[in-house]
């Protein structure tokens, strides 16, 4: 057998990269599980299941072997984070046409896995974001707050496939509250509002710190360097502390409550991570990271848009070619490291 | 302990080197036939000096060193050249090269060695020729001429270290181990005949800490000696030269020069051992160490082999299962090079031979698309940005390329290795380089015949304008010469174009009146008559010219004959007319003249015929 050099492999594969990628989203979804109830596997399922279906005609129309691309996982990795990014018990038709628009416009028409300049979940995201604003702000009130039941689950699936029939107890996240605070002391929202929990918002920050676990995880199996979400996360911190203020009525919000408000860590480590779309070096990491921080906390505190993960990644999606011009690491030999 | 320092990426492969270290070296023996390929390293191949069906002694030189980068070959045991022709050789290119093929007699009797006892004594031009002479080459990869290698004089100055390559990063491969194990002393023995020749301020020999028995070895044999033994953590490739020299020295060397550009020379302790048997010894470069492993064997171990000898006589000697075997590698599992021919002989770079069953190092893995994690950047030991390399390779743009540095790429292996989509970037980096060196080469062609063309234009611009000027000058000149003669009042002078108009129309006019004075005859006008005779010469000198004798001569008989017809028949006619004697008289004449020729003319085609045939 004619092979060329090197001989031997290391034991990582793509597929191995996307199914780590999945494991490490659940502690994040058994707390948003526990806040907002069954709706939110019934979006990851259903997902799921559109994404599998979108991947194996878009691969039949570009005349791939199909079975041999839906193995690399990624189409189940794109609908997961999609769905985890929805309102839980989002109805089947928003799922259908974000997973949809996703997988056959921003992975597979720009080429495929790999090619594509945007994040297809985010892609998918801002597109129902702006099309169906009242269904993609619709969040359930969180366990905890008042005396609200989250919806088992007969009644998510009753919510996906037959919302008509449903009545959900929807309630402004604790980003939205801030943002339209005008009035009160940051102390005092905090405790006129039962939103708000030991940091940040009820469920939120649960949702926050189990993403950050499954994070750190991936980070310890090097699937990603820390480069992007540290980056990402200090320059968010560094914003919210700078804005604080002292917790007056104009105030930002504390670091603690942005790093675990909405899509924070999610983002950070799951969406920032995203290597096709993001810098190349770790040095253009550091930088595509940060601005993506940075970008963050200008829409959430001064934007049209309670939170602005989605929006910040895919500004950055365009920049990350730029990026990479000015950040090409400094090779052996061409003055790197002198002695 | 010494500060060593860290090189970016590296990583870090499963050793499997334990598999080669259960037995001490073995020798080989003597194989029935061994082959010498004439190029054995990067320079110019050696030349032959021996002829089919001589007999030669173990050590005698067969082939000599052709030019400044090239080593000579010897003979690695007693016996008779058999051959001196293409062979198949251990090249990645998978080619015949040029062999000088010997049969051994068995007797491995040795050509009488003339050792040194005290180098020192030596000057250095003396000890570079003996190493040269000896055949040495590096024994750790490239196999660049160590005379070479030692022997260059460095802008920058002096030699501030002097490196020993004992690192072995390679998987599977223990051939420096072993012998760093059981010839700890001539290994000393001699980096200390190259710290004489080079004279650093220090001597450091690198060693990765995967190898605690030979670094005691080497630790004992060094004691006493200003060699020092630095230990240095287990990454692949910290044993690449510049990776190496960026360990011990913290320094770079930089990109497209060579150590000594940073006051450091290095050796692998297989060429320090080498030399220090030409030297003390005498004896030339002839044998090596080479680990034979892999699963598909039943004895994994190392030998000491003659150069020459072909890769299945080791192979045979370890237990070598055909059926378990997917391929055969020269070298280790990240740089080495499949062998399509077993029967390749052994050289001096001739590290491993690795044959692997199909679960030890299973066939590559179809290739996936590539998701930039970046897995190959943080791998790589040059820095590069291997993913945006194959991105450009794929797209074949070569300028990005080459701002990308791919001409730093040491082609190692990494970055293929924890790629998790098992593309196979080195490949595409190789396919890449041949294809940039390509393209500067028709840039560089191109180049020179657009430089060409335009110094074409340029001249024939020139001469254009030359000419103009000229022509303007001359009409000037009439110009002036015509205001001269109008002022000087001669009329008839004043136009002379119309005067030599005049003048060639009344010639024209009085030579028409001649001929119509002229009474009309049969024959054709004199002036006529000669005209026709040009037009037929011309003719003939351009029907002619282009041909060759044969045709010629053809041609020169074909209008013999058929003058001599033509005043055949005038003889008849005026013979018939009754005409008189003179004429008839001139005619025979003629005749008379025309038939020696016409037989001179014979003679000459045919003698051109024979030649033509013979």
């Amino acid at each position: 057998m004619r092979v060329t050099s090197p001989h031997a492999h290391g034991p990582l594969s793509t597929a191995e990269v996307m199914r780590a990628v999945l494991i490490a989203s659940l502690p994040g979804i058994v707390a948003l599980t526990h806040f907002f109830g069954f709706g939110v596997l019934v979006n990851i399922l259903w997902a799921c299941l559109v994404a599998l279906g979108c991947e194996a005609l878009a691969l039949a129309l570009r005349k791939r072997p199909i079975g041999f691309y839906l193995n690399d996982a990624s189409a189940l990795v794109t609908a997961t984070l999609l769905a985890i990014a929805m309102p839980p018990g989002s109805p089947w038709w928003l799922i259908l046409v974000g997973v949809a628009f996703s997988i056959l416009i921003a992975k597979h028409l720009y080429g495929g896995l790999g090619y594509n300049p945007f994040n297809p979940a985010m892609v998918g995201y801002v597109v129902l974001l702006i099309s169906f604003p009242v269904e993609m702000t619709a969040w359930l009130t969180p366990a905890g707050v008042e005396a609200t039941n989250t919806p088992g689950i007969l009644a998510a699936l009753q919510a996906c496939f037959a919302p008509d029939t449903i009545d959900a107890i929807t309630m402004a996240t604790p980003l939205d509250l801030l943002r339209q605070n005008n009035s009160l002391l940051l102390e005092d929202l905090w405790l006129q509002t039962p939103q708000y929990g030991r940091w940040a918002g009820i469920g939120w920050e649960w949702a926050n710190i189990g993403f950050l676990i499954g994070g750190l995880w991936l980070l310890y199996r090097r699937i990603f360097t820390w480069h992007a979400p540290v980056a990402m996360l200090t320059s968010l911190a560094l914003m919210s502390a700078i804005f604080f203020d002292g917790g007056s009525s104009a105030s930002g919000g504390s670091p603690l409550f942005h790093m675990l408000s909405g899509g924070t860590m999610f983002g950070a480590f799951f969406i920032v991570t995203d290597p096709v779309t993001s810098a190349v070096s770790n040095h253009g990491r550091l930088v595509y990271g940060a601005l993506i921080g940075l970008l963050i906390f200008l829409i959430r505190v001064w934007g049209n848009y309670p939170d602005a993960v989605a929006f910040s990644v895919l500004l950055m999606n365009f920049a990350a070619p730029f990026i990479d011009y000015y950040t090409q690491p400094k090779t052996y030999g061409h003055g790197g490291s002198e002695g | 302990m010494r500060k060593v320092w860290d090189f970016h990426g590296g990583i870090h492969p499963a050793e499997n080197k334990y598999q080669s270290l259960h037995t001490p070296i073995r020798q080989a023996g003597i194989p029935a036939q061994l082959t010498y390929p004439l190029s054995q390293h990067i320079g110019a191949p050696a030349k032959p000096i021996v002829e089919v069906g001589q007999q030669v002694l173990k050590g005698e030189m067969i082939a000599r060193a052709d030019g400044f980068v090239s080593v000579p070959v010897h003979a690695s045991t007693s016996g008779t050249i058999v051959a001196i022709e293409e062979r198949m050789v251990a090249h990645p290119s998978g080619l015949p090269a040029p062999c000088i093929v010997l049969e051994s007699d068995g007797r491995d009797q040795w050509v009488e060695l003339r050792g040194i006892d005290d180098y020192h004594q030596l000057d250095k031009p003396a000890l570079l020729e003996i190493i040269r002479q000896a055949g040495i080459a590096g024994m750790g990869g490239a196999g660049f001429p160590a005379a070479v290698k030692l022997g260059v004089n460095p802008q920058a100055g002096k030699i501030e270290t002097l490196v020993i390559n004992g690192t072995e990063c390679e998987p599977y491969i223990t051939a420096d181990d072993i012998l760093m194990r059981e010839r700890a002393d001539e290994i000393i023995g001699g980096t200390r005949i190259l710290q004489h020749l080079v004279e650093p301020t220090e001597t450091l020999l690198g060693i990765e800490d995967n190898k605690p028995e030979a670094i005691a070895a080497l630790l004992a044999a060094a004691q006493g000696t200003d060699v020092e033994i630095v230990v240095i953590p287990t990454k692949y490739p910290s044993g690449g030269e510049r990776q190496l020299i960026e360990i011990l020295s913290g320094k770079q060397v930089p990109s497209g020069g060579l150590p000594a550009n940073i006051g450091v020379v290095c050796l692998n302790i297989g060429t320090a051992l080498a030399i220090y048997r030409a030297v003390t010894h005498g004896e030339p470069l002839i044998s090596r160490i080479t680990t034979v492993t892999g699963e598909a064997l039943e004895q994994p171990q190392n030998f000491e082999v003659l150069l020459g000898s072909p890769m299945r006589f080791l192979l045979d000697q370890a237990g070598f299962q055909a059926e378990r075997s997917t391929r055969l590698v020269m070298g280790g599992p990240m740089m080495g090079f499949t062998v399509m021919d077993d029967e390749a002989p052994i050289v001096n770079t001739t590290n491993c031979l690795l044959a692997p069953t199909e679960t030890e190092l299973p066939p590559p893995s179809p290739t996936q698309a590539c998701i930039r994690c970046g897995l190959c950047a943080d791998a790589c030991p040059a820095s590069l940005l291997p993913q945006q390399l194959y991105w450009f390779a794929v797209g074949k743009e070569y300028e990005k390329l080459e701002n990308h540095k791919l001409f730093d790429c040491i082609e190692c292996g990494a970055c293929s290795f924890v790629c998790p989509s098992s593309i196979p970037l080195v490949q595409y980096y190789r396919a890449s380089k041949a294809e940039v060196l390509q393209a500067r080469k028709d840039l560089a062609k191109s180049d020179h015949a657009r430089l060409r063309y335009e110094a074409r234009d340029e001249r024939l611009e020139r001469e254009s304008l030359e000419k103009e000027a000229k022509r303007k000058a001359r009409k000037e000149a009439a110009e002036e010469r015509a205001r001269q003669a109008a002022a000087a009042g001669n009329e008839a002078e004043a136009d002379p174009i119309q005067a030599a108009i005049d003048r060639a129309r009344a010639k024209k006019a009085a030579a028409q009146q001649a001929a119509s004075d002229q009474p009309p005859t049969g024959e054709t006008p004199p002036a006529d008559a000669a005209q026709l005779a040009i037009a037929k010469a011309m003719a003939a000198r351009a029907t002619n010219s282009g041909q060759s004798p044969l045709e010629k001569a053809e041609a020169k008989l074909k209008r013999l004959r058929e003058r001599l017809a033509n005043s055949e028949t005038k003889l008849q006619q005026s013979q018939a007319a009754d005409a008189d004697d003179t004429i008839i008289n001139a005619l025979q004449s003629a005749l008379e003249k025309l038939r020696p020729k016409l037989a001179e003319a014979e003679r000459e085609l045919a003698s051109l015929q024979e030649q033509n045939e013979a």
